[in-house]
């Protein structure tokens, strides 16, 4: 809302703090960094016509309700059924998603308590904390939960094939620490190089981070990639797709140490890149290293089951300089809509939606089979995204044009890896119809 | 209560001494004055056998439900044993802060670390003034 103040209320003020006007209280900033004009604002408008001016420019974005959707690359179009929009709309819940006064708060410390629960499920993990803000910064704080279990400062193993933006939000984050962030590319085939790996992993090692499937989609060795990190005392940081959960092992079956992971795809659209939810489970092990809220449920003193905040001796307020993490709260909002994305779908329903992309993406694929100037840019085998090289190199073009007949039909790999500028990558979730995957191909094939 | 026949540090561990073939070996705790002022223990992190720990540097933590609370050695050393089960169980050391609640075995490399260590009559004035 914007309140005006009448020239009479700038007066008073003025007056109240002793200051002549306005001008004077900007005394202290250099005229040459000011602007000597005042702004370029347009006038104003009625509130029909302002409505309209806005969602003209609103209409601008192509948004995947509207075009072919295909893109993916960490945010993808999964699915959300109007329960959980039904639910998390509600204002007991969108008016008072953060409890400063937690135990007054027993509705929301009773969605922790299940969220966390059904991410153990999920992951085959001991304990979940009540979520993070997002992927990226759920994957930093697990590399630091493991440098602080492991007391080991020497070097912390990243694949390239883990997701870009992660790696360089864990590049800013260790800069301070006096840690060296190894990355490991990836053989011909688009998995790890176990060789590589088993190599550079040493005892001044904390932990190896691997995502699976990775950011191409492929799947990785994880069991050889564990071993070789375990065998030298290494953390194993998994970062998971939590749909493709529905057919894979689950990281505690694999034998991850930490689990983190994107969790849009769990009942959020994917809203231009945010908010989104970080995912962190771990064994219990590092159950006091793990950062953030955690519910536990208990009973009051009539005997009846209730929720409370728990472990909070981790959390940095009680620690003060000596915590690991600075991260106190979750997202609250959207560990509500997981849980009930989570709990709707049940684990049926996830292993439907898994299949239907993994049976999805190979009907894509298969639809290019005979342009020659597209082909599959990895071997390896995949879950619901993989890349493909344009042999004509004019990856933007191609791209460009399908957008102008309403297909998003990839995302350039060359925006994070100059080696791979003649590709791009494509995610296909169940959403995708027969008839969205003939438009797709006809879209790339037709523009090249 | 503070046992006469042990070393003390300001910061509120006992030390143990005794020779073994010809070294220092000492049995390190913390004191019921600690354990008192901590209140309820959850949780105690302690070192690995085979690190090093340095006389006035932190060699672990103990958690109450309020608060975390560095352990600091009173000795110079290579620690040979831990008191591991008492990390599941750190009632144990609310229980018997100076018997079964020791928290680390430490094989002395240093021994002008042991000159800063207070007796029990020292300490004893020490913690009056604090209590």
């Amino acid at each position: 809302m914007y309140l005006y103040d009448s020239p009479a209320e700038t007066a008073a003020m003025l007056e109240s703090i002793g200051a002549a006007s306005i001008e004077e209280l900007f005394r202290a900033i250099p005229s040459e960094l000011r602007l000597d004009r005042t702004l370029d604002i347009p006038g104003p408008l009625g509130e029909l016509e302002l409505t309209r001016h806005v969602a003209g420019l609103a209409g601008r974005n192509l948004d995947a309700n509207r075009a072919i959707c295909f893109l993916g690359a960490g945010s993808y179009d999964h699915f959300v059924p109007s329960v959980v929009d039904m639910v998390a709309s509600r204002s007991e819940f969108y008016t008072s998603y953060t409890p400063y006064q937690p135990e007054v708060s027993q509705g929301n410390l009773q969605v922790m308590f299940e969220y966390q629960t059904l991410i153990c499920d999920l992951t085959g993990m001991d304990v979940s904390n009540a979520s993070l803000y997002e992927g990226g910064s759920a994957t930093i704080e697990a590399i630091l939960m493991a440098m602080s279990a492991t007391r080991r400062h020497g070097k912390v193993v990243m694949l390239r094939s883990v997701h870009p933006e992660y790696r360089q939000i864990a590049r800013t984050y260790l800069r301070p620490h006096d840690v060296e962030l190894v990355e490991l590319g990836w053989a011909v085939d688009g998995r790890a190089d176990l060789q590589q790996a088993a190599e550079r992993i040493d005892e001044s090692t904390a932990c190896l981070v691997i995502q699976h499937p990775n950011f191409f989609g492929a799947l990785e060795p994880v069991r050889e990639l564990v071993d070789a990190a375990h065998g030298a005392g290494a953390l194993v940081v998994h970062v998971f797709d939590p749909i493709s959960l529905g057919i894979l092992r689950r990281p505690g079956d694999v034998g991850a140490d930490i689990a983190v992971a994107e969790g849009q795809s769990l009942g959020t659209p994917m809203l231009y890149g945010g908010p989104y939810l970080g995912i962190l489970a771990c064994r219990e092990t590092f159950l006091r290293r793990l950062p953030g809220r955690i519910a536990g449920q208990t009973v009051d003193r009539r005997g009846k089951r209730c929720w409370v905040l728990t472990l909070q001796t981790r959390e940095q307020h009680i620690r003060r300089e000596k915590a690991t993490s600075n991260i106190c709260t979750n997202q609250g909002l959207f560990a509500l809509r997981a849980a009930v994305y989570l709990a709707l779908m049940g684990p049926h329903g996830l292993r439907e939606a898994a299949r239907q992309c993994l049976f999805k993406a190979r009907a894509a694929l298969e639809s290019l089979a005979g342009d020659a100037t597209l082909s599959r840019r990895f071997d390896a085998p995949f879950f619901k995204e993989f890349a493909v090289r344009d042999g004509t190199g004019d990856v933007a073009g191609r791209l460009e044009r399908a957008k102008a007949e309403g297909v998003l039909a990839g995302v350039p790999l060359g925006t994070w890896y100059p080696e791979l500028e003649d590709s791009f990558l494509v995610a296909v979730t169940e959403k995708r119809t027969a008839d969205d995957i003939d438009a797709w191909s006809n879209a790339l094939r037709g523009s090249s | 209560m503070t046992p006469e026949d042990l070393l003390y540090d300001e910061t509120h561990e006992w030390v143990r001494l005794e020779n073994e073939a010809g070294q220092k070996m000492a049995t390190v705790g913390i004191t019921d004055f600690a354990v008192e002022q901590l209140t309820d223990l959850v949780y105690l992190d302690l070192p690995e056998v085979g690190s090093q720990v340095t006389a006035g540097e932190e060699f672990g933590e103990v958690e109450s439900v309020k608060a975390v609370s560095p352990l600091y050695s009173p000795v110079t050393g290579e620690v040979v044993a831990v008191h591991s089960e008492l990390c599941d169980n750190p009632k144990t050391l609310s229980q018997d802060p100076y018997g079964e609640g020791w928290l680390i075995k430490v094989r002395v490399t240093d021994e002008t670390s042991l000159s800063r260590l207070l007796d029990a009559a020292a300490y004893q004035k020490q913690r009056e003034g604090e209590a």
